[in-house]
């Protein structure tokens, strides 16, 4: 999987293209973190190019929003494909990660 | 029938999903059940992987094949200590992010996206089963 970073004004925007599993997981898990640790609290991330999630890659997302909610961080994901959504809705994700249809008003929601 | 057996270690994973899901396209399940197929071999093999050789590692077998020609049957095999993944009670899906443990959701997910899924011991070996009907949803 690509994680492409983006400094926005308002937030940090990550690109994620390919598929999130238990091999690609951890890479996103630690670059995250490592953005949270350069305090990099606010994080918008685009998943209009994430073809598919597992739970690994649920699993890397709800620690990552843990640690920013120690932080008083976010973070928002964006323009879910059909099966990622559907993986969000089964496993509850949906209402615990703030989801929105586009970048835009992921960024309008900060 | 196809058969592949390989040890169950992570890097394994791709060669898995892609060797099954050729199978499952040429047998016509739909791109949906496709995916959603993908998605459950994973969990289960990240389940061997993770779990059923606490002492080192051993091998997985995956076979699959057409059913009466209206469903893609796969079965996962490994020699493990016993495990019925469809006894274990699933998370609560509906705590927040605080309550929310990181465990639990390959099993759902595995539960959730099939048509059917069966777990039985036989012989020493721990088989899951997955059927996909290429009618439907």
């Amino acid at each position: 999987m690509n994680i492409v970073t983006k400094k926005d004004e308002k937030a940090m925007i990550v690109s994620l293209e390919g598929r999130m599993d238990a091999l690609s997981s951890p890479e996103f898990e630690k670059e995250m973190n490592g953005l949270v640790d350069k305090d990099e609290t606010l994080l918008v991330v685009d998943c209009s190019n994430l073809e598919y999630i597992s739970s690994s890659g649920l699993r890397s997302i709800l620690t990552v929003a843990k640690k920013l909610k120690t932080r008083n961080g976010r973070i928002l994901l964006a323009s879910l494909t059909d099966m990622v959504k559907e993986v969000f809705e089964i496993s509850g994700f949906s209402n615990i990660i703030p989801i929105h249809s586009s970048l835009e008003d992921a960024l309008a929601d900060l | 029938m196809e058969v592949l057996t390989f040890p169950a270690v992570l890097e394994n994973l791709p060669r898995f999903v892609e060797s099954v899901r050729a199978g499952a396209e040429s047998f016509g399940l739909n791109r949906k059940k496709v995916q959603r197929l993908e998605l459950a071999l994973e969990e289960a093999l990240v389940n061997v992987a993770s779990y059923a050789y606490p002492q080192g590692t051993g091998s997985v077998e995956v076979r699959f094949e057409c059913r009466n020609e209206s469903d893609f049957v796969v079965e996962i095999i490994d020699q493990g200590a016993p495990f019925d993944i469809l006894a274990r009670t699933d998370p609560d899906t509906t705590q927040d992010i605080d309550e929310r443990k990181i465990g639990g959701l390959g099993i759902l997910l595995i539960k959730e996206v099939l048509d059917h899924v069966d777990y039985r011991r036989e012989a020493g070996k721990n088989i899951l089963t997955f059927t996909l009907a290429k009618e439907g949803m």
